[in-house]
C-alpha cells in the first residue's frame, strides 16, 4: 500500500494533536505553528488529490485492524480531496488575513486558545470530509458545533455572546435532530457505516411498510443539517453570528463550517441512503423549493439591512439557497453545480468577510451604510478586494459566480420537468438582480468620495493580508476562467462518491 | 405597532405548540414502525453479532462496551474525548480572567464576591463530611478508572467522579488548599500528556493496522487487570483529562481562572 494513503489519517490525527498543543504554546508561536502546519495540511492533502486523481481510483482505509462493518472507515475520493483542499486553503488565508483584527478583538493571555481552536476545527472538517461512517461524522459534528461556538464568543462583546448563545441553541437542535436520524436508520439497518447501510436500505426500501419510517428519519437528519447550515427559514441567525464575529471566525463559520455540514449531508445522501431511495421520497422538491425561497429572500433582507456585514451574511443565506437547489433538482448536473457553488461561495465569502472590517475601520469603525461613504477610496486595498469578491457574487464572468449560476442553469435545462426549469430560471434572474442591486449600491456607496482623502495608511497592508486576498483572488479567477477543469474533476469525483 | 408584536407573539405561540404536537405524532407514528425490541432480525444483527460472539477474543475485554467503544469504534472515541477538551477550551475563552473582561468597574464587585466565597469555604459540616468522604471518592474514582474493561465504568465515569471529589475537596477547604497541588501548569501538562498520548497511540494503532503491520500492543488475559490491550492506559488518559476538566469548569465558573491567580491576589 502506498504512504500517501495514510494522509488523510495524518491529517486528522494531527490537527488534533496541534489543537492540544497550541494550547501549551505562547500566542505568537501557536500563530507560526498553525501557518506552518495548515501549510503542511495544504501538501499532504494535494498529494492525495494528486494520487485519487492519476489512479483514477477512490481508496478506503481502515481505521485500525477490523474492517467494515465492525470498524471504522475513512475514505478518499477525488471530491472529498478537492472539498478538503479548498477548506484548508481558504482557511490560512482567512487566518493570515484576519489576524490584524484578532489581536484587536482578543486579549493577549488568551490568544493562543485561538489558534487551539482553529487546529480542532481543521481536525473537525477533514474528519467530516474524509469519513466513511455516519457516527464519526456526528462526533466530528459536536467538536465542530463547539469549536465554532468558540471562535464567535472570542470577542468578548454583548452581541458576540448572544449571537453565540442563539447559534449553540440551534446547532444544539441541529445535532440532536441530526442525531436522531442516525439513531432511526441504525435501529433500521444494524449499520453505521455508509455503504453497508446503503445496501441494506436498498434492500429496506422496497418495502412500502418501512418506506415512510425510512423517509421520516432522513427528513430529520435533514432538518437537523438544514438548521446548521442556514438554509431558508432557518437562516435567521446568520446576520448577529456573522455581523458580529471577529473576522477570520466570520470567514471561517460562513466559508467553512457551514459548507461542511452541507457536505456531510449530500454525503449521506449519496453514499449511506443511496440517490435511487431519495428520488422515491419527497425531500429533493422540498429541498429545490426552500432552496429557492432562501435565495430570494435572502436578497430581499440584504437589501433591506442598513449594515455591510449584515448584507454579506444575508448574502450568504443566499448562496446556501443555490447549493441546495442544486442538490435539489436532483441530477448530476444539479450535484455537479452544487459542489462547483460550495468551492465558489467558500472563497469568495471569505474574501468579503476579511475586507469588511477594513472598511469599517477606515470610516470610524461603524458598518452602517451611511457611514461608509467613500471608505473604498480611503482603503484602497481594501476597497479593491471587496470589489473583486463583489463581482464575484453578483456573476460578473470571468469570475466563479458567473461560472456556478451558469452550471445552474444548465443543470436545470438538462432535467425533464418544465415546473423546475421555470423555477430555477426565475429564481437565478430575480437573485442575479437582487445581487446586483446590493452590491452594486455598496460599491458606489464606496467609492463616492466624501471629504479629504487621507493618505492610506499602509502599514497595515503588509504581505500577511496582501498573499492571502491575492490568492483567494486568483483562486476565483481560477474557477471562472478555468471552470470546465474544475468541473470535469467535480465530475469525475461525483462518478467515484458512491 | 404594539397590537402587532402582541398579535405575533400569540401566532407564534399557537404556531410553535402546532409544530411541536406534529412532531410528536409523526415521531410516535415512526417508533411504532420500528423493528419490535429483542426481535431477531437477521438484516440488523450482522454487526452486533461479531461484537458480542468474538469481542473478548478479539479485544481481550470481557466488558465488551469497552471493546466496542475503545477497538472496535475507537475513531469515534478519539474525537469524543477531544469534544470536552474543546469545551473546556470554550470556557477558558469566555470565562478566564483578562484586560477585557475584568474592567476596573467591577474590581470592588469582584473583590466582596471573592472574600464571601472564602468564608462559605469555613464550612464545618462540610469540611467533617470531606475528611470522611474525600479518600472513598478518589479511590472509587480510581477503581472505576482502572476496571474499565472488565466492569461498567472507564475513563469517563471515573474521571467524574475524581473530579468531583476535587469539586467537594475545593469547596470544603478552600482554593488556598487545592492551589497548592493543583495549578493551572498541572492542568495544562496533564491534558497535553494525556491528550497527546492516546492520539499518538490510536494513531499508531490505525496506521498499523491499516497497513496490515503487527501493532506489538499485548492484549492481555481476559479478566485479568492487565488486559484489553490499550483499553487500560487509554481509559487512565481519559480520566485524567476528565477529572482536570470537571475541576477546570468548576474552579472557572466560581472565580474565573485555574489555580492561583497572581495578576488578581496582587490587588488585594
Amino acid at each position: 500500500m502506498e504512504f500517501i494513503r495514510n494522509y488523510p489519517l495524518f491529517t486528522i490525527v494531527l490537527s488534533l494533536f496541534s489543537g492540544v498543543l497550541c494550547y501549551m504554546l505562547k500566542p505568537a508561536a501557536a500563530k507560526i505553528y498553525t501557518l506552518v502546519f495548515e501549510g503542511l495540511l495544504i501538501g499532504m492533502v494535494g498529494c492525495v488529490l494528486f494520487y485519487v486523481i492519476v489512479t483514477g481510483q477512490p481508496f478506503t482505509y481502515v481505521m485500525g485492524e477490523f474492517p467494515a462493518p465492525w470498524g471504522n472507515e475513512i475514505r478518499a475520493g477525488i471530491l472529498e480531496a478537492m472539498i478538503a483542499l479548498l477548506f484548508l486553503i481558504v482557511e490560512i488565508c482567512s487566518i493570515s488575513a484576519g489576524h490584524r483584527f484578532l489581536v484587536i478583538d482578543m486579549d493577549e493571555s488568551k490568544r493562543n486558545l485561538y489558534f487551539t481552536l482553529v487546529n480542532l476545527m481543521t481536525a473537525a472538517l477533514m474528519a467530516l470530509v474524509w469519513t466513511n461512517d455516519l457516527f464519526t461524522g456526528y462526533v466530528f459534528l459536536e467538536i465542530l458545533t463547539l469549536t465554532s461556538c468558540g471562535v464567535l464568543i472570542v470577542r468578548e462583546i454583548g452581541r458576540t455572546t448572544l449571537a453565540a448563545v442563539r447559534y449553540m441553541i440551534l446547532n444544539l437542535l441541529g445535532s440532536g435532530l441530526f442525531l436522531l436520524g442516525v439513531v432511526l436508520l441504525y435501529d433500521l439497518t444494524g449499520h453505521l457505516l455508509m455503504v453497508p447501510m446503503r445496501q441494506t436500505i436498498a434492500e429496506l426500501a422496497r418495502d412500502p411498510q418501512v418506506l415512510p419510517v425510512l423517509g421520516v428519519a432522513v427528513g430529520i437528519l435533514t432538518i437537523g443539517l438544514s438548521i446548521k447550515s442556514g438554509l431558508f427559514p432557518f437562516h435567521f441567525w446568520m446576520p448577529d453570528t456573522y455581523g458580529w464575529a471577529s473576522p477570520t471566525s466570520a470567514a471561517l463559520l460562513s466559508s467553512l463550517v457551514s459548507k461542511a455540514y452541507i457536505f456531510l449531508l449530500f454525503k449521506t445522501y449519496y453514499r449511506a441512503i443511496g440517490i435511487d431511495v431519495i428520488e422515491q421520497l419527497p425531500i429533493r422538491n422540498v429541498l429545490l423549493v426552500l432552496g429557492i425561497g432562501g435565495i430570494v429572500v435572502g436578497s430581499l433582507q440584504a437589501i433591506h439591512t442598513n449594515n455591510l456585514n449584515h448584507m454579506v451574511a444575508y448574502s450568504s443565506a443566499a448562496q446556501i439557497g443555490y447549493i441546495y437547489m442544486g442538490i435539489g433538482l436532483g441530477t448530476m448536473a444539479g450535484y455537479t453545480a452544487a459542489m462547483f457553488h460550495i468551492m465558489a461561495h467558500a472563497i469568495t465569502k471569505s474574501q468579503l468577510f476579511v475586507t469588511t472590517p477594513r472598511l469599517a475601520e477606515v470610516s470610524g469603525g461603524t458598518l452602517k451604510f451611511q457611514d461608509l461613504q467613500g471608505a473604498g477610496l480611503k482603503s484602497k486595498v481594501a476597497g479593491l478586494y471587496f470589489t473583486l469578491g463583489a463581482f464575484s457574487m453578483i456573476g460578473i464572468p470571468i469570475f466563479a459566480g458567473f461560472s456556478s449560476k451558469l452550471l445552474f442553469a444548465l443543470a436545470a435545462v438538462g432535467q425533464g420537468s418544465h415546473k423546475k426549469i421555470i423555477l430555477v430560471m426565475l429564481a437565478l434572474a430575480v437573485s442575479s438582480m437582487l445581487n446586483a442591486l446590493y452590491f452594486v449600491m455598496t460599491l458606489i456607496r464606496i467609492f463616492t468620495p466624501e471629504g479629504k482623502l487621507e493618505k492610506d495608511d499602509l502599514r497595515h497592508h503588509h504581505i500577511n493580508y496582501h498573499l492571502p486576498m491575492v490568492l483567494l483572488t486568483a483562486a476565483n479567477l481560477m474557477l471562472g476562467l478555468k471552470s470546465d477543469l474544475v468541473v470535469s474533476l467535480i465530475e469525475r469525483g461525483l462518478s467515484m462518491f458512491g | 405597532m404594539k397590537n402587532r408584536k402582541k398579535l405575533f407573539d400569540k401566532l407564534y405561540n399557537v404556531v410553535a405548540v402546532i409544530c411541536c404536537l406534529l412532531l410528536i405524532g409523526v415521531l410516535l407514528y415512526t417508533v411504532a414502525r420500528l423493528p419490535h425490541y429483542g426481535e431477531e432480525n437477521p438484516r440488523t444483527v450482522e454487526v452486533v453479532e461479531r461484537y458480542v460472539e468474538r469481542g473478548v477474543e478479539e479485544t481481550g475485554a470481557v466488558n465488551i462496551v469497552a471493546g466496542m467503544i475503545l477497538d472496535y469504534r475507537a475513531f469515534d472515541t478519539l474525537g469524543e474525548s477531544h469534544v470536552l477538551f474543546t469545551a473546556l477550551i470554550c470556557v477558558l475563552i469566555l470565562l478566564g480572567k483578562d484586560e477585557k473582561n475584568m474592567r476596573k468597574e467591577f474590581d470592588s464587585y469582584y473583590t466582596v464576591e471573592y472574600e464571601n466565597y472564602h468564608k462559605l469555604a469555613g464550612d464545618s459540616i462540610l469540611r467533617l463530611v470531606g475528611y470522611l468522604l474525600l479518600p472513598c471518592l478518589f479511590l472509587f474514582g480510581i477503581y472505576i478508572l482502572l476496571n474499565g474493561q472488565l466492569s461498567p465504568g472507564g475513563g469517563f465515569s471515573g474521571g467524574a467522579i475524581m473530579g468531583a471529589a476535587l469539586i467537594i475537596f475545593a469547596a470544603g477547604f478552600g482554593f488556598e488548599t487545592v492551589d497548592k497541588v493543583f495549578t493551572e501548569k498541572l492542568l495544562k501538562t496533564v491534558t497535553f500528556i494525556a491528550l497527546t498520548f492516546y492520539s499518538f497511540a490510536k494513531g499508531y494503532v490505525f496506521f498499523t493496522g491499516a497497513n496490515g503491520l503487527e501493532n506489538h500492543v499485548p492484549k492481555g488475559i481476559p479478566g485479568m487487570i492487565l488486559s484489553g490491550g490499550l483499553i487500560l492506559p487509554l481509559d487512565i488518559a481519559v480520566g485524567f483529562v476528565v477529572a482536570c476538566t470537571m475541576f477546570g469548569f468548576y474552579s472557572l465558573f466560581r472565580r474565573g481562572s485555574i489555580g492561583h491567580d497572581h495578576t488578581f491576589m496582587d490587588q488585594q
